[in-house]
Formats: structure tokens, C-alpha cells, sequence
């Protein structure tokens, strides 16, 4: 029985206690490997925008590639498929993560938010409606991972998360461009939109402190 | 319709929806995800299978045998593709290198095989079991080495001499004779190159990520060999270009052959750590500045060399095309030479040539200053000129350089700056300012466009233009809307289809006024159509608030369309304008940087650009385009290089992690201002383009702010802290 | 990326045996270096044992005063942590210093000291690298090393272990503890963790096969004031140039470590004893027996410059 007491015990913790009755819980298999090089298959169920997919996947396949090729949720981009430019941004039990850099599997049980989850061409979110406000984007191809960065971001800075440029460590935290633009630094734009992002979010945030640099 | 006298006044004039600072009508399905590209085309087709790319793990040589029987053996493989097996492929007239290496190998990650399979995971799995034995050649790979035996660029790039630069040099009171290099760069543009193909019998559709429509639909069929009626290419949005999509490359041509070879659609998109050596890059350059000035600071003699190098049969990095043009004096000289490596290709990267060109001229201006001991910006007004410098009988059509200048040093603060090097402290920062001169040549493209008046009353545009984040789509609704009196939102516009008009495409900033003026064309058309239709004289008819008015007679437009819609196609072509005039875009970067006095690390603190360039069809686009190109610039500047691997002859950092690029931490907020301009000479948009301007000069800017804030002067970029290290006192 | 079989380990003790049994598996928690690795062909595991459900994410205070950072403790959450910001300000520098927001979300204190080179030339498995193929030659030396290492390098590896976190860790004095496949549990002081290269770069910490790391302590605070300074050249989202990691008191005291350098967090007990005596001796000692390259001599003169910036900054 899991302990339900501990509070910093997740989701994920409970439903691997509580479903695994041998040693190690495989995944449940619905294929087994007859050569070395044989995909091994295994079933996911998570919830994405508040809906629950059960997926049966080739244990590889990254959390972004079931979202683009599987779900065919294709909001979520690939830039580099090695964490080093977050176009691949999606939040997950309310973190943002590189979905290029997590396996599927590993995901059974999380509420994953998508681009598509946060709005739509005719409802927008806060955050959608003053990127196009501020030109906060040119190509498009970076903007779902800048704006699921930029919720993240504004979510991280309530919570009191500090940052590299956050001056006192033991200070409460402002929303100033400097802050902005460190927190948003794992989104790279190479069209260079940086300038009106950063516009963009400050708005939502409800305006820009002046601060001090770290 | 040919565009051959000097604009004059047209509907574009009335600047209602033209001129404006809209919104780009892209934003709600490019913010919320919705816009496809072309890797996820879902909606077009079905039952695709995943292509993977093998490159070549040699730089020159050949391929003695490539056994591909565990990869076909390997789970969910349906079909592997090589040089072997594609059958006979032409080369794009486009292509410097063959899309598919083997047996001989050209580049380093040059594709030699592409895995096709029911999954990505197996294609990718696969193509790591195929076994290629190669033959090393030796190859060069050395610019600074190879520079010396360097032929001329070639007929396309002549040389060119005015007056005797040779003695005008040698007879000056003031000289600076200075070489600066810069590196291979990376468009490393955020969507890798993509493509989905299909087959329907002989003819194909590509999905595919792309600046020049027609350009590319052309080189798929050259390179395939079938005809070009036989190739649709479909393109509507694309994750940056930067020039690195001008052409087609590797994913298109594997991606058809696979689909062929497997009887499916394919989609290949490139890995990222392939791109860099796959694909194009900005070549290097290795640049000689010679300026000779009288003591009062008047440029007698300015020369310039630059030497870059390309794979044989490629073209050199035209660096020394703003010197023709950017400042006077009597004796001019200027070369290009070529060398042969065997580098990746190089090509065209955002202002291809005056980008790196300024990076070096205008830090030679800026020392050529301080020898004379005048401000800069000073000697550049001192050195203006209004006429083409080689021939002085051409004029500029519209040159602005002198108030870009001015208007940015009153707007930034330049007054306040120390013309001493060194001076100035803020806490730990050493703080300068740079200023550059931005210059670009305006080009005019052939364009085409079909316009479509439906029942409704709404506006259809057709033209195979692009949007690579530039704004076409939203410019051209404002072109339509203005001319056919309509508001913005009755007007779609549909981009990127081989099946429509063929555009200028998008590159060489050419992009925004040449569309537009190709759809100006067609709705000139439309216009006539449709007052004929109501018999009204087209000649003096007015289009506004979606009627057509003469006299107090007034129309609804869309009454001429009440029993069919009413659809006209027209190009802009131009006549001799250019020749008889000098088109160029000007402006004045100024930036302000700080360097931690102790570990040299730099950083932007503010960055201004004024710019003059025609009209600005949409302030709030052509800003963002602007700040991008500043944004591309500061990179160049401070830490952007493909770093050469002389010994094996490949791009070592071919990642973005060892590719770095700007993130939101290296960028302050920037400041465009637009000049009021509008150029007749241009178009009938009186238009230019911006989107290449912008990068021009930023990068030296950059280096002069950093050398105003420091005292140590860096000729090689891009300027790191390792080279301004040595060279920095130790401050308490 | 090759096939591999995945499970879910319960136990720390149960995963490190699941290890030991198969010489191809491997542990993966956050995934952020892993996973990169993996779809390069460098790391080719056939077996992944998720250790996210260990229940390894607290941190507690120790008996003796310090603090228990459970190995899956993601890094946002540390260097969020209150104690860590208030007692350990250096490791919570290091971590903010370090990779992106999106990252550190994922990447846990385990996997960070894990982390392997960003080596170019490793990444690149068309080129000879002894970490890949212990004995296949290093394709770095001779070639593009301006962020390769100046101390502790061999003739087999020049390579650098880019981590922050672990530049911290080692100037608090950090131990990892560790489960065996037998069950035996071990505590790895920080300074003994990651090796130098020598003849064997491609074994790079003191772990042995099946090994799991459970936590990493803190001894008690030290006080003093810390500071962590990073230099690279691009603003954030990149590794360090040099860092260093510093804790100084008000009696000139204190300690000192170097990242970007080595193939480990580099200390030097003496250097810290110099410390009162100022930059100049301090980096002396610190660099004694650096060799360098022409592109990455200029590390020697940053480390002494960024030294001084980091004891200015600390003292601010």
C-alpha cells in the first residue's frame, strides 16, 4: 500500500507502487524481441489537454514524437531532437520540459499541455494574443515552445523560483526583462524575435519591474 | 505589366491599409500551432513512411563498397536508397555539390544513403547498421592556406578600377591597410530542412520547406530527371530560411526516391547534427582593406580584397560589393579571388556578401577615424555620395545614408560617447558604443500573381511567393485589400504552391516589394475586369469600402462578381530603372556594449538601427525584421563560426549546442526607426526591403562598440573574450 | 537508437541488481544527457531501468547538520530549495548557471554529476574518441579544442566534464552515496567521484557496474559568502568557458574550485590554503601543471581573472 502520507510523493510514484507486484515493474509488453534489434512495444496512458490517450509504442519514441507523429499534435515542434533549442517545449504536470529528451513510456499518468491546449485560432490564450500583438514571433516554427516556455516562466516566478540573474537568492522575485530573457534562454528563436517576446510576456505578466542584475 | 518610368501617384498612395502596422494575419494559427509545416502534413496524406539520412563520414574521396544488408534486414525497413541503387540524377542548377554522394564524395556528411521504414525510431535504427568503406583523398580544406594561389571569382565577379588606386594609395597623407577574416556561418534556421513526397504514377508532390518555388520545382525535376509539369512543389510555411532554403537539398531528393523505391509517401526531415555540414553555409572570408584619405579626412584611394573558398564549380562570398558603392573617392579597386576547398558547400546566407563585407569595411572606417582623429560618423558624411562612385553619371534613386546617421546619433546618444577608448566604467562593465553604416542593394524580381473576385465580395490571392516569417502573407492582403478598396479581412492569401503564378520568392530582400508590386500587377487587372463588368471606365474608376465608385455613381464590387467570380493574372516586370539608377537600401546601427573588466565576457546593453528603405509596406513586420537581422548580427559578431577541422576537413561544432546563436539573455531591447522614404524608382510600391538590410553592419557596430569600450581592437571574428584577454589590463 | 527493453525498478537495491545481471542496461532517471546520447549511437543500451520511482526526491536535514539530496531531486528544486539558497548558495548558483529552465525541470542530481563530455569529437561517432572505443585514438588532441581541458588531461583524452552542479558539490565537500548490486552501500567522497583520463578516459567516475546513486550529502554549513561565476560566451544555455565555484570568510579564508578545466571539478588543497595571500598565488597553485593548447591557453589566464571576479563577487 503507498504511502499516502508523504506528500511529495507524485502520481507517478503511486502507480508504479501500487501496480508492481514483482521486483521490477516492466511495462506491460504487447511484443517481445525475437532479434536483438526488434522494437519492443509498450502501452502509455496519459493525458494530453486534458484528454486521455492510451498510446502502444516502440519503447524509443520520444514524448515529442508521440505527440507529433502519433497524436498528431504537430503544435510541438522539432528543432534539433537534442534539448539544445526547446522549440520542443510542452508542460507537463505543470513543468516545462524538452519533450525531445523524455521517452513516452516514461510519462504513464501525466498531464501533458500542449500549444493546442493552452488555445485556438478563435481563443486565444493571454499569451498567444500578445505574441501576435508584439510580432512576437516571425517564422512560427519556435513560437508553441516559446510561449509553453513563457507560461511555464510566469508560473516559475509566482512560485518563487529564483534564476541566474535573480540578484538575492533569499529576496522575493520580480517580473523584470532581465529575468524574462534568462528564464526564456532554453527557446531559441533564430529569427530573432527576442525583443518583442520578451514585450509580449512582460504585458501578460502585467508589466515589467525595473531590477538589478545579478 | 512592366515597370519601366518612375512610379507615380497609384491606389497604393492612399495608404488605408498599406503602410500600416498590422498585425500579420499568420499569428493566430502560427501561435496556437495550427500553421503546418512541412514535415506534418497529416491533413494531405496518409500511410507515410519515415526516411532517415546517412551522411558521409569523409570529407573527399570515394565509396569503395556500402553493404546495406542489416539495414534492409532490420525491423520495419521497406527500402534503402543509395547513389547505387537511385539510378542516373542530374544536378540542380542550383546545387554546387550532388544531393546524394557515391561513389565520390564531395563533403563531409554530403548523404550517401537513405533508410526508409514503417517508424522513424527504425529508419534511425537502421541507418546506423549500414557499413560504408571509403577511399580518403586528400583534400584542402585551409582558406588561409589556400588563399595565396586563388584564382579570380570569375566572369560573374570581375574585378573592377577606377582611377590608380596603386599610386592614390601610396601618395596619401592618412592610410590604413587592415585584413580581417570572417568564419563559415550557419543560417541554422529552427525547422530543419523538410519534406513529405508522394507519387501518383509519373507525377510528383513535394511538401517541402522552401524560399524559391519555382527555382526548386525546376532543380526536383532536373535533379530527377522527369519533367517539371510532372513536379508540384508546396511550400506555405516555412521555419526560417535565412538562404539556406533557397535551393532544394538532400530531404527532397531522398524523400522522392524513397517514396519511389518504397510505393509510399516519405517524409525525411534532416537531424540537426547533419545540417550543418549537409547543408550550405556562409563561406569564410579573408579580407584586405586599403583606404588612403587626405588629412582632413577625404577618401582618395579605397580598395578592397576579399578571398573566400567554395567547392569546384561553386561562387565566392561577394564581399566587396558595398565598397563599389557605400563611399566616394576618386581611385577604387577592388577583387575577388576563389579558392578550392572541400569544405561543405557554401552559399548564400542572409545579404550574402555585403553582410560579412561591412563586418570588416566598417571597422576599417572606424580606424581610419581614429587615425585622422574625427568622429565617425563625421568621416562617413565627409565620404557620402549621392551618384554610383564607378559611374558617376548613375544616381542613386534614393540615398539617405547621411540622415540615418544623424537621426541615430541624436536618437542614441552618440554625443556622449568618449571618442577615447577605455573610459568608460559601470560597475564591472567597460562600456562603449559602435556605430556602423547599413547598406544593401534593392533587387527587383519578375513577379506574378492571380487575383480572384468571388460572390462574396472577397479577395482571393494566388502567387507561389513564400512567408518565411518575413510577413509576405500579410503584406500582400494589405497590397490587395488597398487596391481593390476592400478591408484586410476580405482578402485570403494562399503562398507556396507551384500551381500558382510564379513570384519573386523570397530571398535578397527582394521579397516584400517585388510580390507586392506582382500583385499590384494582377488587381490592376482585376480592377479593369471589374469595371468593365459594371460599365464603369476603368481608367478613372475608384475602388473604396468594397464599392466602385465614378461619379456619384457607386457599386458594390462585389456585384461584378454576382454571376461568376471574375479572376485576372498578371507579372511585374521591370525595365531599365535599375540601370540608370543605383537602388539601395541605407541605415546607421549604433549599439552600446558592456565587457566585464575582468573576464572580457561582453554584453549588448542597447542596440538601434535607423533605416531607409522606400516605403515600409508594414512598420510592425518590417521591424520584427529588422531586430531579427540586428539579433543575426550580434551573433556574427560575438560568437557565431563554424569551426573548420583542417586536419580531417569537416564543421566540428555541427550542433546548436556547439553552434552557438543568440538567446534571449545576449538580446537587449532594440529600437528601428524608419526614415520617412518612398523610392518611384523601385516599384509602383515605392518599396524596398529591409530584411537583409538589418544584418548589414550590426556586426561591426558590435566590434567598434567593443573596441570603444575597450582599447583592444579584434580584426578576426567573431570577437570572443580569448581575444580581447591578452590584451586587457588587469583592473582592480 | 538501438531496441531496448523498459521497466520500472521499485527499490534502489532491486535496480542496482537488475544492472549488475545485464551489462547493457542502464539506469535512466531524467534522460537529458541519456537520451541525446542514446539517439547518436553513443550510449547503446538494450535495457533501461526507470529509476523515477524510487522515491529518491527529498531533501532532508542530516544528523549532523547537513542535508540529504535524494539522487532524483530534479535541479530546479534544488537550487529552488530554501536551506540550499540559504546555506549553500554556491550550489544553488552553480545550478541556475547551468543548462535551461526546461532542463533543469528534468535533469536530476544524480544524472547531473553523470553527465558525460560535450567533447565535440565524442559526439561525433565518425570520429576516433578513447571514451567510445577505449584504445581507437583521441580525435581532439591535434584538433578543435578551445573548451577542452588544460589540467589532469592524458595523451588518450583532453575532455572536460561540464557540469556546474559538481564544481559546487566539490567545494562543499559533497559525498555520494551509493547502493551496490549486493545491497552494500557506500559513501564516495566528492574528490573521489570523477577520475582524471589517463589510459582509461571512458571510465570517468568511481562507480562500479550496477552502482546506483541514492543521494548526495552536504556536510554542515560552512558559511562564509558564496558565489559562483560562470563565463562562456554566449549569455546563458551554453557550458562554462572556466568556472569557479568559491565560499570565502571574513578572515580571508575559505575555498576555492574550477570548472570547464579538467576532467573533474578541479581543487587544489593548497590553493585554498593561499587564499589569504591573494588571486595571484591562489591561481598559481590551482594551474600548477596545466597543459595547454594554442586555442585554449587563454583558460589559464580567464581562470585567474575569473577568480578574481568571483571573490569580488562574493564579497559583494
Amino acid at each position: 500500500m503507498a504511502d499516502t502520507e508523504d506528500l511529495s510523493l507524485s502520481r507517478r510514484d503511486l502507480m508504479a507502487a501500487g501496480a508492481a507486484s514483482a521486483a521490477i515493474a516492466g511495462a506491460p509488453a504487447t511484443a517481445s524481441a525475437a532479434t536483438p534489434d526488434a522494437p519492443h512495444l509498450a502501452q502509455v496512458t496519459f493525458k494530453v489537454n486534458g484528454q486521455k490517450r492510451s498510446l502502444t509504442l516502440d519503447t524509443r519514441t520520444t514524448l515529442l514524437d508521440a505527440l507529433r507523429e502519433h497524436l498528431r499534435l504537430t503544435g510541438t515542434k522539432k528543432g534539433c531532437d537534442h534539448g539544445q533549442c526547446g522549440a520542443c517545449t510542452v508542460i507537463v504536470d505543470g513543468r516545462r520540459i524538452n519533450s525531445c529528451l523524455s521517452l513516452a513510456v516514461m510519462h504513464e499518468g501525466d498531464e501533458i499541455t500542449t500549444i493546442e491546449g493552452l488555445g485556438a485560432p478563435d481563443k486565444l490564450h493571454p499569451l498567444q494574443a500578445a505574441f501576435i500583438k508584439h510580432d512576437g514571433y516571425q517564422c512560427g516554427y519556435c513560437t508553441p515552445g516559446q510561449i509553453c516556455s513563457a507560461k511555464a516562466v510566469l508560473d516559475e516566478i509566482k512560485a518563487g523560483v529564483p534564476s541566474h540573474v535573480t540578484a538575492d537568492l533569499t529576496d522575493a522575485l520580480k517580473v523584470t526583462a532581465e529575468e524574462l530573457r534568462e528564464r526564456m534562454s532554453g527557446n531559441i528563436c533564430r529569427c530573432g524575435a527576442y525583443s518583442n517576446i520578451v514585450e509580449a510576456i512582460g504585458e501578460v505578466a502585467g508589466g515589467l519591474s525595473k531590477g538589478e542584475m545579478a | 505589366m512592366k515597370f519601366d518610368t518612375p512610379a507615380t501617384t497609384n491606389p497604393i498612395d492612399q495608404l488605408k491599409v498599406v503602410g500600416k502596422p498590422t498585425d500579420r494575419i499568420d499569428g493566430p494559427l502560427k501561435t496556437t500551432g495550427m500553421a503546418p509545416y512541412a514535415y506534418e502534413r497529416h491533413d494531405a496524406l496518409e500511410n507515410v513512411a519515415y526516411g532517415y539520412v546517412l551522411g558521409s563520414a569523409i570529407a573527399k574521396g570515394s565509396i569503395k563498397a556500402t553493404d546495406v544488408s542489416r539495414a534492409k534486414a532490420a525491423p520495419g525497413v521497406l527500402t534503402v536508397v543509395t547513389a547505387q541503387t537511385a539510378g542516373k540524377l542530374g544536378k540542380g542548377d542550383f546545387n554546387t555539390a550532388k544531393l546524394l554522394g557515391g561513389p565520390d564524395i564531395q563533403h563531409y556528411h554530403q548523404a550517401v544513403a537513405v533508410v526508409v521504414a514503417e517508424t522513424f525510431e527504425q529508419a534511425r535504427a537502421a541507418a546506423a547498421l549500414i557499413k560504408v568503406d571509403y577511399e580518403r583523398a586528400k583534400g584542402t580544406f585551409d582558406l588561409a592556406s589556400a588563399k595565396d594561389g586563388a584564382p579570380p571569382a570569375g566572369k560573374d565577379n570581375p574585378d573592377t578600377a577606377v582611377g590608380d588606386f596603386d599610386k592614390a594609395f601610396a601618395d596619401a597623407p592618412v592610410k590604413l591597410d587592415e585584413t580581417y577574416l570572417t568564419p563559415d556561418h550557419a543560417h541554422a534556421m529552427m525547422e530543419p530542412h523538410a519534406t513529405i513526397a508522394a507519387w501518383k504514377g509519373d507525377k510528383l508532390t513535394v511538401w517541402t520547406a522552401n524560399q524559391m518555388v519555382a527555382w526548386s520545382r525546376g532543380d526536383v525535376a532536373k535533379t530527377l530527371g522527369i519533367p517539371k509539369d510532372n513536379v508540384r512543389l508546396v511550400s506555405p510555411y516555412i521555419g526560417g530560411g535565412f538562404g539556406g532554403k533557397l535551393f532544394i537539398r538532400a530531404d527532397v531528393i531522398l524523400a522522392a526516391l524513397g517514396a519511389k523505391a518504397a510505393g509510399r509517401p516519405v517524409k525525411i526531415a534532416l537531424q540537426r547534427p547533419l545540417m550543418f555540414n549537409n547543408t550550405t553555409h556562409r563561406p569564410a572570408t579573408i579580407q584586405r582593406i586599403r583606404i588612403g584619405a587626405t588629412q582632413d579626412g577625404k577618401i582618395t584611394a579605397i580598395g578592397h580584397e576579399s578571398w573566400s573558398g567554395d567547392l569546384p564549380g561553386g561562387g565566392p562570398e561577394t564581399a566587396t560589393q558595398q565598397t563599389r558603392l557605400l563611399y566616394a573617392g576618386a581611385n577604387r579597386m577592388m577583387k575577388m579571388k576563389l579558392a578550392v576547398l572541400d569544405l561543405p558547400e557554401g552559399n548564400a546566407m542572409r545579404a550574402p556578401g555585403e553582410a560579412p563585407g561591412l563586418m570588416a569595411l566598417e571597422v576599417a572606417i572606424d580606424e581610419l577615424a581614429e587615425k585622422l582623429g574625427v568622429d565617425p560618423i563625421e568621416l562617413r558624411v565627409l565620404n557620402d555620395t549621392q551618384v554610383d562612385p564607378e559611374k558617376p553619371g548613375r544616381p542613386f534613386s534614393q540615398r539617405k545614408l547621411i540622415e540615418c546617421l544623424r537621426t541615430g546619433a541624436d536618437k542614441f546618444g552618440w554625443a556622449k560617447r568618449s571618442a577615447r577608448p577605455g573610459q568608460v566604467r559601470a560597475g564591472r562593465w567597460l562600456v562603449g558604443m559602435g556605430v556602423a553604416a547599413a547598406f544593401r542593394n534593392n533587387l527587383v524580381m519578375k513577379s506574378a500573381a492571380r487575383v480572384r473576385l468571388e460572390k462574396t465580395g472577397r479577395i482571393v490571392v494566388e502567387t507561389d511567393m513564400t512567408d518565411i516569417g518575413t510577413g509576405s502573407y500579410t503584406i500582400i492582403a494589405q497590397t490587395a485589400a488597398e487596391m481593390m478598396g476592400v478591408p484586410l479581412h476580405q482578402v485570403t492569401v494562399k503562398l507556396g504552391d507551384s500551381s500558382f503564378p510564379v513570384s519573386a520568392g523570397s530571398g535578397g530582400q527582394w521579397g516584400a516589394n517585388s510580390s507586392t508590386a506582382g500583385v499590384y500587377a494582377a488587381c490592376v487587372k482585376l480592377r479593369e475586369a471589374v469595371a468593365t463588368k459594371l460599365g464603369l471606365d476603368p481608367a478613372i474608376a475608384e475602388f473604396s469600402d468594397g464599392r466602385v465608385k465614378l461619379g456619384n455613381q457607386s457599386l458594390p464590387l462585389a456585384q461584378a462578381a454576382a454571376d461568376a467570380p471574375i479572376v485576372a493574372e498578371d507579372a511585374m516586370e521591370y525595365g531599365d530603372l535599375t540601370k540608370t539608377h543605383q537602388q539601395s537600401t541605407f541605415g546607421g546601427h549604433f549599439v552600446e556594449v558592456g565587457v566585464d573588466a575582468a573576464t572580457c565576457e561582453i554584453r549588448i546593453r542597447r542596440m538601434l538601427a535607423v533605416c531607409a528603405a522606400g516605403r515600409i509596406l508594414n512598420p510592425k513586420a518590417a521591424r520584427s525584421q529588422v531586430i531579427g537581422a540586428m539579433t543575426m548580427g550580434a551573433g556574427a559578431a560575438l560568437m557565431e563560426e563554424l569551426v573548420v577541422d583542417k586536419r580531417i576537413g569537416f564543421f566540428v561544432n555541427h550542433d546548436l549546442a556547439g553552434y552557438e546563436v543568440p538567446v534571449h539573455a545576449d538580446i537587449p531591447h532594440q529600437e528601428v526607426i524608419f526614415l520617412d522614404e518612398t523610392d518611384p524608382m523601385s516599384s509602383p510600391m515605392k518599396a524596398k526591403g529591409v530584411g537583409e538590410l538589418g544584418i548589414c553592419g550590426v556586426g561591426a557596430a558590435v566590434a567598434n562598440a567593443i573596441y570603444n569600450a575597450t582599447g583592444v581592437r579584434v580584426r578576426e571574428y567573431p570577437v570572443t573574450l580569448d581575444k580581447l584577454l591578452k590584451d586587457m589590463p588587469v583592473v582592480a | 537508437m538501438k531496441a531496448f527493453t523498459y521497466e520500472r525498478a521499485r527499490t534502489p537495491a532491486e535496480a542496482a541488481s537488475a544492472a549488475a545481471k545485464d551489462p547493457t542496461a542502464r539506469f535512466i532517471a531524467g534522460g537529458t544527457n541519456l537520451l541525446d546520447l542514446m539517439k547518436l549511437e553513443i550510449e547503446t543500451p538494450r535495457r533501461l531501468i526507470d529509476v523515477n520511482g524510487l522515491r529518491l526526491d527529498k531533501i532532508e536535514a542530516t544528523k549532523d547538520g547537513g542535508l540529504r539530496i535524494g539522487a532524483l531531486v530534479r535541479n530546479t528544486d534544488l537550487a529552488a530549495d530554501k536551506r540550499v539558497r540559504k546555506d549553500y548558495g554556491v550550489l544553488s548558483r552553480a545550478l541556475l548557471a547551468g543548462a535551461s529552465g526546461q532542463l533543469r525541470n528534468k535533469a536530476t542530481t544524480a544524472g547531473n554529476l553523470l553527465q558525460r563530455t560535450r567533447c565535440p569529437y565524442f559526439y561525433d561517432t565518425n570520429m576516433p574518441c578513447n571514451k567510445r572505443t577505449p584504445g581507437a585514438g583521441c580525435s581532439a588532441i591535434g584538433g578543435f579544442t578551445r573548451s577542452h581541458a588544460v589540467l589532469g588531461t592524458s595523451e588518450a583524452c583532453i575532455a572536460t566534464h561540464p557540469s556546474d552542479m559538481a564544481v559546487a558539490m566539490r567545494v562543499l565537500d559533497a559525498s555520494v552515496e551509493t547502493v551496490k548490486p549486493d545491497g552494500v552501500t557506500r559513501s564516495i567522497p566528492i574528490a573521489d567521484f570523477h577520475r582524471l583520463p589517463g589510459n582509461t578516459p571512458h571510465v570517468e567516475t568511481a562507480l562500479t557496474p550496477g552502482e546506483l546513486i541514492t543521494a548526495v550529502t552536504l556536510p554542515k554549513p560552512v558559511g562564509g559568502m558564496h558565489a559562483y561565476h560562470k563565463v562562456r560566451d554566449r549569455a546563458s544555455y551554453a557550458f562554462a568557458l572556466v568556472s569557479v565555484a568559491t565560499i570565502l570568510h571574513k578572515d580571508g579564508s575559505g575555498r576555492v574550485a574550477l570548472g570547464g578545466v579538467a576532467h573533474k571539478p578541479w581543487r587544489v588543497e593548497a590553493a585554498d590554503s593561499a587564499l589569504p595571500q591573494g588571486i595571484k598565488s591562489v591561481s598559481e597553485l590551482l594551474l600548477a601543471g596545466a597543459k595547454t593548447t594554442s586555442q585554449n591557453a587563454f583558460k589559464l589566464t580567464l581562470a585567474e581573472r575569473a577568480l578574481g571576479a568571483a571573490m569580488a563577487q562574493a564579497r559583494s
